[in-house]
């Protein structure tokens, strides 16, 4: 989510900025919570709980939770930097940085012949090239160290393949990618995982020369991105997430946490109240029921802004500062149900959960009020009529346990995700 | 970069089965959005490719398999022209070649519309593109509006 480049956004960002400028104490770990809270506890400060934040970002976002970083080359204790506003993302495994936001030297690593490996890392609608570094990553108090990270927009790899920018847009800036970074945190512990081990037909991973030469390669599963959570000591066989509950017109900006570890320590015991539900390997899936459609393909994903799935009955934004969501000319209510995946994407059988959500007006929504960037109540279309994606929304005001793939915890081996 | 490409997935090819239709599709005039279909034919013949076509009323879905597992699906009308293409899989196609033309309204889309990385809906009257899912699962799909055949409704161009 990009609205800094759109031009009718910009009245919009001028206002998010002044608010923020207006309330930094606010930004710097108060919650500006406009209801209740979380019908969960939200942890507080630990060496194991990392503060999650939703706000604007480096270009005005909404719906798009972050936290800071502290990398250092591996091994050092003085070539080392915090970064902040680093979007925290299930939806994809790997810590990238984007190279203007990063003063540390990172030594780049190389394949058996000693060329350059870099990364053409697809999103949705976008990629982000730059090449494969090791860091030692801390986050609170727990440390990745020898991690593979991806520097993204490095200005020594400015060629990008012509086989990469054929998949999308370009999000190779801090104001294109709008955030500093993004901590991928998928069920899955890399971002390719065995697929690129085998085949270089995936275009995810290359083999540079020269900056200008580079050409795409296999590469084994120990060199490629890792889910950082999964490379640390301790604490590393799942996250909670937790954020307070928002009110529907939606909230200037949220805090809440982001707890390593699933009844590992005294704070990130399991709830017994929560179901767990495996998802698919490889992919996340679990089957959401609505409206009586089974979509085989759903999945949590907390880079996802909205609820994206598709109903005819709702109608689409026209607004070009509400492009692609759903503006309802009255709020639609929707009760659901989320299942542990099956081959046959059926709920029969299998571990369930009923959950609500609406879907309000997004035009109507960011009209009200232009300082806010937490919205509960945004939706848009999805391509397939076999999905639906439960955006940051979805987490507002529940805490989300997500255990990794090939990890034990005492609710079970993962990948699942439980609330 | 598109040759480099489509002969490293040549030196490939002998040990992957399904890397026969790559060569088509990454360096070949391929068929795209609102082009015709007919030039796949010729493709299709000299690089021994096999495409699954099916038979609809009022159109053709053309679905190719890529070497990634990635389907890509085109839907040609009777008069040959492609008014739909859809993807789903775990790496995305070459949108530049499936989309042609179009390929611009997706990036400017994806650039201005306030739908994150992780989503593309661009809703014109002429022009529908919408685009979803994550890392390892990716969605898509494009279709001419004033193409699609009569009777035939968008829910079926996925």
């Amino acid at each position: 989510m990009n609205c800094a480049r759109v031009v009718p956004m910009k009245t919009r960002h001028v206002f998010v900025l002044a608010a923020l400028l207006m309330s930094l104490a606010a930004c710097g770990g108060k919650s500006t919570l406009s209801s209740g809270g979380n019908t969960s506890p939200i942890a507080g400060s630990a060496s194991n709980v990392a503060t999650a934040v939703v706000n604007a970002g480096p270009s005005g976002d909404v719906n798009t939770m972050f936290t800071s970083v502290t990398i250092c080359a591996p091994g050092s204790t003085s070539n080392c930097q915090t970064i902040d506003n680093i979007e925290i993302d299930t939806g994809s495994s790997g810590l990238r940085i984007l190279a203007s936001a990063l003063t540390a030297n990172l030594p780049i690593q190389t394949d058996g012949s000693g060329a350059s490996l870099a990364e053409c890392t697809q999103f949705v609608s976008s990629y982000s090239w730059g090449p494969v570094a090791l860091a030692d990553v801390t986050i609170a108090s727990e440390t990745a160290a020898s991690l593979p990270v991806q520097i993204i927009g490095d200005s020594n790899f400015a060629t990008v393949p012509a086989a990469c920018a054929s998949t999308g847009s370009e999000e190779d800036t801090v104001q294109a990618f709008g955030a500093n970074g993004i901590l991928g945190i998928a069920t899955e512990a890399q971002d390719c995982g065995t697929d690129c081990a085998q085949s270089a037909a995936y275009g995810f991973y290359y083999a540079c020369t020269t900056a200008s030469n580079c050409v795409p390669v296999t590469l084994g599963t120990a060199s490629q991105l890792q889910n950082p959570v999964t490379y640390f000591a301790t604490d590393n066989n799942g996250v909670i997430i937790e954020l307070p509950s928002v009110t529907a017109t939606g909230a200037e900006s949220l805090t809440g946490a982001l707890v390593f570890g699933i009844d590992t320590e005294s704070n990130n015991a399991s709830s017994n109240t929560a179901t767990v539900l495996p998802v698919q390997v490889g992919t996340g899936y679990l089957t959401v029921s609505l409206n009586g459609t089974s979509y085989s393909q759903s999945f949590l994903d907390t880079g996802s802004n909205g609820y994206y799935f598709t109903d005819s009955a709702l109608t689409q934004c026209t607004d070009s500062d509400a492009s692609g969501f759903y503006c309802p000319s009255s709020t639609t209510s929707f009760s659901a149900i989320a299942c542990a995946y099956q081959d046959s994407g059926s709920c029969t059988g299998v571990a369930q959960e009923t959950f609500s959500f609406s879907i309000a007006n997004a035009d109507t929504l960011f009209a009200s009020n232009a300082a806010y960037t937490a919205f509960p109540t945004l939706g848009g279309s999805f391509p397939t009529a076999s999905t639906v994606d439960l955006g940051l929304p979805f987490f507002f005001g529940r805490n989300v346990y997500e255990a990794f793939e090939n990890k034990s915890t005492s609710k079970g081996s993962g990948p699942y995700y439980a609330f | 970069m598109l040759s480099t490409r489509a002969s490293m997935i040549r030196r490939l090819a002998p040990a992957i089965t399904l890397a026969v239709s790559a060569p088509l599709w990454v360096t070949t005039a391929q068929a795209a959005l609102g082009a015709p279909y007919a030039s796949i034919a010729g493709d299709q013949a000299t690089l021994g490719a096999s495409i699954k076509a099916t038979a609809h009323a009022g159109y053709t879905v053309h679905e190719l398999t890529l070497p990634s597992g990635t389907v890509v699906r085109e839907f040609s009308a009777v008069n040959g022209t492609v008014f739909a293409v859809a993807w789903n899989g775990p790496s995305k196609p070459n949108l530049s070649q499936l989309l042609g033309n179009y390929f611009n309204d997706f990036v400017t889309t994806a650039q201005t519309t306030p739908g994150g990385r992780n989503h593309v809906n661009l809703s014109r009257s002429d022009l529908v593109i919408q685009a979803g899912g994550h890392m390892r699962a990716f969605f898509g799909r494009a279709y001419l509006v004033g193409s699609v055949p009569a009777g035939v409704s968008s829910d079926e161009l996925r």
